[in-house]
């Protein structure tokens, strides 16, 4: 029906059989890794594992394709955004300056520019394949479950479990909506002037909220007539122990986390520089 | 009794809100193991009494009660809902509202889930539970991919799985087409008699319910309980009557044909109801009274689909499907979820357009225009009334369409309190639309359409989730709308509908039209039915034990009859 975008791709592989709690501690640990550190040496390390790793899932490339664009158009946006604010970063880190091409004004191309710049893309390319490793090969079921396992409360962890129950009967509900909505003479399409078209939105905006609400509280009865909330614990249906490979892969990534800040911070800088 | 297990003593109850208590003096007992239907219209306080039992009441909603009510020896008052809910097992209406889990085995365990028990005897139970009713294959299915009766099987399987001493089931029929239902009740007999649990039944379809047997039914009317009793005996009484509730209708046609109704006669299921030469001989003669001589007025075609195919992606959605809907006609669309009748729709409206055939309005091809100017002629009321209402006073809703098209202010008013006035709803008119009721709100929704004037009405499931009453009051006033010329489609399920009010009726199945004609025609043929999810009415059970060769002549003769008392 709609584009598939991130969903759980249910294959069978070493990356899909650890347990969601396994996943989510590596995937915070590994991005905290990476946004913490500067050095080029430990950021390409990282990225060919990751690259391993995204390479033993097996998910499709139709898979994640939609969003790895999106991912990878704000990434450009980004990079000209540092570029354009602040043209000489790399020269304030590095305290040297190398410059290669004078564009105009304060703009000047230089290699410590493009060395930071690359260290950034890097960071992206570090994380971004397990950020859709771990929304793909997560049962989403098992996704509140690992979050109450690392200690988030299991109220605020099965409201996600909700938000991912509910989000097709909403969009559902929105198409609706703006069917009828249509089909009274509420136009949305481009032919109509943008302050009339915010005004048309609004109008259907109004029904989907209204009965979105209604729809909170009867699920919130429905809740409390089986019995959440009432104890302080609970178990989960999808909670699986941790096996081996769940260990290896968590004691896997405090080893990398723990290698990556001790070369990171070696030489007190987090900024490693080949100039 | 000792083993009372639910005891109401002079209860009341009132809630917040309100002036008036919705329940007065109750006093009732049931004993375990009892099956129990709480029958009574809307408003009448069944599911408030639904409500008290499984701890909504005064945990959610809260109010003042007085009296006592003990369920197993201990007052839910002083419990906690949880606790409560460890007595109680309940199965709400809304099958969407209460399917929490994202898969059907993570729903079942929810419960389970809570109570914090082990994931070894959590999977055990929940196994167990899926298998006794039948959807241990579905264990790993999406809501999304169920049916309205596989989901309230899933809830069924999530209170037994938590083995609770009493199932309450609150309006369990109100979203099921009819032969979901009919399995629904059939689960909850078979559960009921395996497990010897007490089951308490809150409906006002008392015919569907009574398809397996209950022990008792009580009948709730403005808060109090005006019988209570076995069933063979309310039925051969005269308490239906007065009550705003559908007796059977295998019963009403033999009151009409002059017979009565004894408790000796079993009257509570149409095939154990005892019938003698006498009552099938009265039958008769009522039907040859008034056979023939009834004329059906021919329409005009205002609306032709021709061969229309149309996929979604790839899904073929709807395949070679050619229908006419005459002016001024009313026309029903069935079919089982998926069988194409909500895409229809959307093709007649303009929202997708076809990949072949053609859909003609007046004999003109209307393939090229859009959404909004089909709107001009074809008016779309979705089922649920909150999905459309986005202003704040009747008015300015109602009013919303014409603004749109640019009307001027003094031809909006003329036009808006012209439709008020004819949906009767000219008294509301300054009223804010959050203060109407349901019944109301749905007109509203109709009355916004109407004012832009349509030929034709699409209403989806305009009855769905509605009393006896307010079915009555909904369906006469479209059949003002109709006598005024407007075309009036409606897709529904519910067979009385299209027996009682349509011209004409469509099945569709697997995207295909599988029959089309006059309802009691279509509604007669057993392979039909089964294609759309429907069930034989008891009419014809009841007319072929009577001998006749031609049953849809007996329903008719019927409906006309129940027609002509009724004004």
């Amino acid at each position: 029906m709609r584009a598939r975008m991130l969903t759980f791709t249910g294959q069978n592989s070493p990356v899909h059989r650890l347990t969601g709690a396994a996943k989510l501690i590596v995937f915070i640990l590994w991005s905290v890794s990476a946004m913490i550190t500067y050095d080029t040496r430990c950021l390409l390390a990282m990225l060919l594992l990751s690259l391993v790793v995204f390479r033993m899932s097996r998910v499709k490339f139709s898979d994640y394709a939609f969003v790895l664009y999106v991912i990878l158009l704000f990434f450009m946006l980004n990079q000209i955004a540092i570029f354009v604010f602040s043209p000489l970063e790399g020269t304030r880190i590095y305290g040297s300056r190398h410059d290669l091409v004078h564009l105009v004004g304060r703009y000047t191309v230089t290699a410590e520019q493009l060395f930071y710049q690359l260290n950034v893309a890097l960071k992206y390319a570090v994380v971004i394949p397990l950020a859709i490793l771990f929304l793909l090969t997560t049962d989403p079921g098992e996704f509140a479950a690992s979050l109450n396992r690392i200690g988030v409360n299991y109220k605020i962890a099965y409201a996600v479990s909700l938000a991912l129950r509910y989000i097709p009967d909403i969009q559902r509900d929105y198409e609706q909506i703006s069917f009828s909505a249509q089909a009274r003479g509420i136009d949305l399409s481009r032919r109509e002037k943008l302050p009339k078209r915010v005004k048309n939105m609004i109008s259907i905006l109004t029904p989907l909220i209204l009965s979105s609400i209604e729809r909170i509280e009867r699920i919130s009865a429905a809740m409390e007539l089986r019995g959440f909330g009432a104890g302080r614990r609970r178990t989960w249906f999808r909670s699986r122990p941790f096996a081996f490979a769940d260990w290896l892969a968590v004691g896997c990534v405090c080893a990398i986390a723990a290698a990556s800040a001790v070369i990171t911070f070696y030489d007190g800088s987090r900024f490693y520089s080949i100039f | 009794m000792s083993n009372t297990i639910i005891e109401f003593e002079h209860f009341s109850f009132t809630y917040r809100s309100q002036q008036e208590p919705t329940l007065r003096d109750v006093t009732l007992s049931i004993a375990a193991g009892e099956k129990v239907l709480i029958a009574g219209p809307s408003g009448s306080g069944k599911s408030t009494l639904a409500h008290c039992l499984n701890g909504l009441i005064p945990f959610v909603h809260k109010g003042t009660a007085d009296g006592r009510l003990s369920i197993k020896g201990r007052d839910p008052r002083e419990l906690s809902i949880a606790a409560v809910s460890g007595m109680v097992g309940t199965v709400l209406q809304d099958p969407d509202g209460q399917f929490v889990g994202l898969t059907v085995g993570e729903d079942i365990a929810f419960g389970l889930e809570n109570r914090g028990v082990p994931l070894a005897e959590m999977n055990r139970r929940v196994t167990a539970a899926a298998a006794a009713v039948g959807i241990e294959e579905l264990l790993g299915a999406s809501p999304q991919e169920l049916s309205g009766g596989q989901k309230q099987k899933t809830m069924l399987a999530g209170i037994l799985a938590l083995n609770t001493d009493i199932l309450l089931f609150d309006e369990p029929l109100a979203s099921l087409d009819p032969a979901s239902g009919a399995q629904v009740i059939e689960w909850i007999d078979r559960i009921a008699q395996e497990t010897g649990k007490t089951v308490i039944l809150v409906e006002h379809r008392l015919e569907e319910v009574l398809h397996r047997p209950v022990d008792r039914i009580i009948v709730m009317e403005e808060g109090r309980i005006v019988a209570d009793c076995p069933p063979a005996k309310l039925l051969a009484s005269e308490v239906l009557t007065g009550a705003r509730l559908r007796e059977p209708l295998y019963l009403s046609a033999l009151k009409y044909a002059g017979c009565t109704i004894t408790e000796e006669m079993q009257p509570q299921h149409p095939d154990k109801l005892q019938l003698g030469e006498y009552q099938f001989a009265r039958l008769r003669e009522w039907q040859a009274d008034r056979a023939g001589g009834l004329v059906y007025p021919v329409y005009q075609p205002l609306l032709e689909l021709k061969e229309v195919t149309f996929s979604y992606g790839k899904r073929p959605m709807l395949q070679e499907v050619s229908l006419t809907a005459g002016k001024g006609e009313m026309l029903c669309i069935a079919g089982r979820n998926g069988a194409g009748k909500s895409t229809l729709s959307r093709l007649i409206c303009g929202l997708y357009k076809p990949d072949s055939g053609r859909i003609l309005l007046s004999g003109r091809d209307i393939g090229r225009d859009s959404v909004r100017e089909r709107a001009q002629h074809i008016g779309y009321v979705m089922q649920n009334p909150n999905h459309m209402l986005s202003k704040h006073l009747l008015y300015d809703e109602i009013a919303l369409g014409l603004r749109l098209r640019g009307f001027g202010e003094e031809e909006v008013r003329e036009k808006v309190l012209k439709t008020l006035h004819i949906c009767g709803l000219l008294p509301f008119r300054e009223w804010p639309v959050s203060a109407l009721s349901y019944g109301q709100k749905k007109r509203v929704t109709i009355a916004s359409i109407l004012v832009l004037e349509p030929e034709i009405l699409i209403l989806d499931e305009p009855t769905a989730g509605q009393d006896y009453g307010s079915y009555h009051e909904m369906m006469e006033f479209l059949l003002e709308l109709q006598q005024r010329g407007i075309t009036v489609i409606i897709i529904t399920h519910d067979m009385h509908l299209m027996l009682e009010y349509a011209q004409r009726t469509v099945v569709l199945a697997g995207g295909r039209k599988l029959a089309d004609g006059r309802p009691e025609n279509v509604l007669a043929d057993k392979g039909v039915m089964d294609s759309a999810n429907l069930r034989e009415t008891s009419l014809y059970s009841l007319a072929r034990r009577a001998g006749f060769t031609e049953p849809a002549e007996f329903v008719r003769t019927f409906i006309h009859d129940d027609r002509r008392r009724r004004q």
